[in-house]
C-alpha cells in the first residue's frame, strides 16, 4: 500500500469566470494532519469536495486512497469519513438512528453498526445521549456526533471542513483532543480551517491558501521561522502610519493592518524604549504565529 | 462525459434499499397522521362527488357513477401521493435538510439516492391507492380479488409520477415553482384522463392528446381491473407507463448531476 494517502496535481477549477482553485498541488502522507488554511473564499471547501468526488476539476490530476478521484471515487468513499462544514445531520432521528441510517449507506448490516455503536457513542462523548434526538443536542455534540458518524465505516482518511466553525471555545477543545486521539490512531485527517491555532495544534503539515493559489506549504513552526522567525509587538491607540515611522529602525519588517500596526522585530525592548511616554498605546509583544506569516504574504488579515 | 454520466448512475441493484430504509424509518414516526392526511382528500372527493354528482349523473359507462369515479380516486390518489412526496419531501431532503449531501459521503451514487426516492414515493403511493381501492371494496365498488391486478398499477403509476416529479424538482429553485406543475398539468390531467368523466365526452382531438397522457393510462388498467372488465390493449398501457418512469429518471438524474455535482 502506497504511503501516499492524497495526491493532487496541476489541480484547477473555475465556476464561470471565477478562478476557484489554480494549479494546486499537494500530498498527504498516510497517518499525517494536513491543514488547508485561508480566509474564506480561498477555495477551501471546494477542494474537500473535489476529494470526494463532488466537484470535478477542470484540470489537473486527483488521487485519494490510490484511486483516481473523480472517476473511482466511489471506491475511495468508502475508506473516507466527512465532517463537512454545515450540519447534515437527520434531526429527527435520535442519535443511535442517525449511526445506524448512516452505516447502512456504506452497506453494513444492523448487527454490525450495532456492534461499533458503543464505542463510537462513548468516543464521542455521547453514552448517554444515545437515544435522544438530534434536534435536543447541543452545537459541540452535533459536531460530535457528526464525527462519529464520520468513523462509522472505520475510515482511512478523515476529510473535515472546518471542524470547529462556530462552536464555543470548550466544545472547541474537545474536539481537537478527540481528533489527537484518532491521529494516534493512525488515521490521516485533512482538514480545511480558517483557525491559526486550530492549524497549529492539530497540523503535522499545511499550505496557506489564498484564492485558489498555494502562497507556503510546511509545518507550522517551519513556516513561522521562515517567514517571520523574531518576535512580534502589536501596537493600536494611535495613528498607526505615524507610529510606522518612529519605530522602523528598529524593526525588520511592519504591517499595518486597520488600526493595528505589527512589528516584527528582533529588539522588541527598543521598540517599547521609542514608544515610551506615549499616552493611550496599546502594546503586545507575543511570539509570532501562523497569523502573521498570512500576513507577511498577503498583507492582509486572515479573517477572524 | 460518458464516463462521469455512468458514474452517477446506480452503482448496483440494492444500495437504493438504504435510502428507502431511511424514509420508512422517518415515516414510521409519523405514519398516522401521514396515513389520515393522504386518505382525507381522495375519500370526500369520492362521497362528495360520487354520491353528490352521482345522483345527477345516474349510471356511467354500465356502472353506477361511484363505482366508476372509485378507479379514477384511485389512480389520482396514486398520482398525487407519489407526486407531493416527491415534491416537498423529497426536495427538502436534497436541498435545505441537506440529506442527500450525506448520503454522497457514503458509497451511493446520485441514482442510488434517486431510485431509492423513486421507489419510496411510490410505496407511498401504494398505501393511498390501496387505502381508497378498501375503502371502495368494503361498499361494494371494487371486488376483492381485483387488487392482484390493481396494486401493480398503482405501483407503476406512483413510479410515474415520482420520476415526473423528479424531472420537476431538479429544475426548481424553490418550493413556490411547483405549484404551476400541480395546477398547469397535474389538474388538468385528472379531467383528461378520464379519472372523473369518461373521456368519450372529450372532443375528438383532446381524446387523442389525453391518450398519451400518464394518468389515462393508469387509469385504463385500474378501471377495468376494479370493475372486473378485461383491459384493451393492457401491454400497451404498462409499456406507456415504463417509458414515463424510466425516461424522467435518466433525465433527472443528469439533471441533479449538474445542480449538485458540479
Amino acid at each position: 500500500m502506497s504511503t501516499v494517502a492524497i495526491d493532487l496535481a496541476g489541480v484547477k477549477k473555475s465556476f464561470g469566470d471565477k478562478v476557484i482553485v489554480n494549479e494546486l498541488s499537494f500530498s498527504v502522507a498516510r497517518g499525517e494532519c494536513f491543514g488547508l488554511l485561508g480566509p474564506n473564499g480561498a477555495g477551501k471547501s471546494t477542494i474537500a469536495r473535489m476529494l470526494l468526488g463532488m466537484i470535478s476539476p477542470d484540470a489537473g490530476k486527483i488521487t485519494v486512497l490510490n484511486e483516481p478521484v473523480p472517476s473511482r471515487a466511489r471506491v475511495a468513499r468508502v475508506r473516507i469519513g466527512v465532517v463537512p462544514q454545515f450540519d447534515n445531520l437527520e434531526r429527527e432521528f435520535t442519535v443511535r438512528e442517525n449511526l445506524l441510517v448512516f452505516g447502512r449507506y456504506f452497506g453494513m448490516s444492523a448487527r454490525k453498526i450495532e456492534a461499533v455503536a458503543p464505542s463510537l457513542l462513548e468516543f464521542a462523548r455521547l453514552e448517554s445521549k444515545a437515544d435522544t434526538r438530534v434536534a435536543e443536542l447541543s452545537g459541540g455534540m452535533k459536531r460530535r456526533l457528526t464525527l462519529a458518524r464520520a468513523l462509522v465505516n472505520d475510515p482511512h482518511l478523515l476529510v473535515m471542513d472546518e471542524p470547529t466553525t462556530g462552536l464555543d471555545p470548550h466544545a472547541r477543545h474537545l474536539i481537537w483532543e478527540r481528533l489527537r486521539v484518532l491521529l494516534a490512531r493512525g488515521k490521516t485527517i485533512l482538514l480545511t480551517t480558517h483557525f491559526m491555532e486550530e492549524a497549529e495544534r492539530l497540523c503535522d503539515r499545511l499550505c496557506v491558501l489564498e484564492g485558489g493559489r498555494k502562497i507556503a506549504e510546511g509545518k507550522p513552526d517551519g513556516l513561522i521561522d521562515e517567514h517571520i522567525g523574531c518576535n512580534v509587538v502589536e501596537i493600536y491607540g494611535d495613528d498607526p502610519h505615524q507610529l510606522c515611522e518612529l519605530i522602523r529602525p528598529h524593526a525588520r519588517h511592519i504591517e499595518v493592518s486597520g488600526e493595528t500596526l505589527f512589528c516584527y522585530t528582533p529588539y522588541p525592548d527598543q521598540v517599547r524604549v521609542k514608544l515610551r511616554g506615549r499616552a493611550g498605546l496599546r502594546i503586545l509583544q507575543r511570539p509570532p504565529n501562523l497569523e502573521d506569516v498570512f500576513l507577511r504574504l498577503t498583507g492582509r488579515e486572515m479573517e477572524k | 462525459m460518458g464516463e462521469s454520466f455512468a458514474a452517477v448512475m446506480p452503482a448496483n441493484a440494492y444500495n437504493w434499499i438504504a435510502v428507502w430504509r431511511r424514509n420508512f424509518l422517518a415515516w414510521k414516526k409519523v405514519a398516522l397522521a401521514s396515513i389520515l392526511g393522504n386518505l382525507a382528500d381522495p375519500i370526500t372527493n369520492l362521497f362528495g362527488l360520487g354520491f353528490g354528482l352521482g345522483l345527477i349523473v345516474g349510471r356511467v359507462e354500465g356502472t353506477s357513477y361511484i363505482a366508476f369515479l372509485a378507479a379514477g380516486m384511485v389512480a389520482t390518489s396514486a398520482m398525487t401521493s407519489a407526486t407531493f412526496e416527491t415534491m416537498y419531501a423529497a426536495f427538502a431532503r436534497m436541498d435545505a435538510k441537506r440529506t442527500w449531501e450525506a448520503i454522497l459521503f457514503t458509497q451511493l451514487t446520485l441514482g442510488d439516492i434517486v431510485l431509492g426516492e423513486l421507489v419510496w414515493a411510490a410505496s407511498k403511493s401504494v398505501l393511498a391507492g390501496t387505502a381508497i381501492w378498501i375503502v371502495a371494496a368494503t361498499l361494494g365498488y371494487a371486488s376483492w380479488p381485483s387488487i392482484l391486478y390493481a396494486m401493480p398499477a398503482i405501483a407503476l403509476t406512483g413510479l410515474v409520477f415520482a420520476s415526473l416529479a423528479m424531472v420537476v424538482i431538479s429544475l426548481a429553485p424553490s418550493y413556490d415553482y411547483f405549484v404551476f406543475y400541480q395546477t398547469l398539468v397535474l389538474t388538468p390531467m385528472v379531467f383528461l384522463c378520464g379519472a372523473v368523466f369518461p373521456t368519450s365526452q372529450l372532443p375528438g382531438s383532446f381524446q387523442h392528446f389525453a391518450g398519451l397522457l400518464p394518468l389515462a393510462h393508469s387509469v385504463d388498467l385500474i378501471r377495468p381491473a376494479m370493475l372486473e372488465r378485461g383491459a384493451d390493449s393492457a401491454a400497451l398501457h404498462v409499456g406507456a407507463l415504463c417509458v414515463y418512469a424510466v425516461l424522467p429518471f435518466f433525465v433527472s438524474t443528469a439533471l441533479f448531476r449538474r445542480r449538485l455535482l458540479r
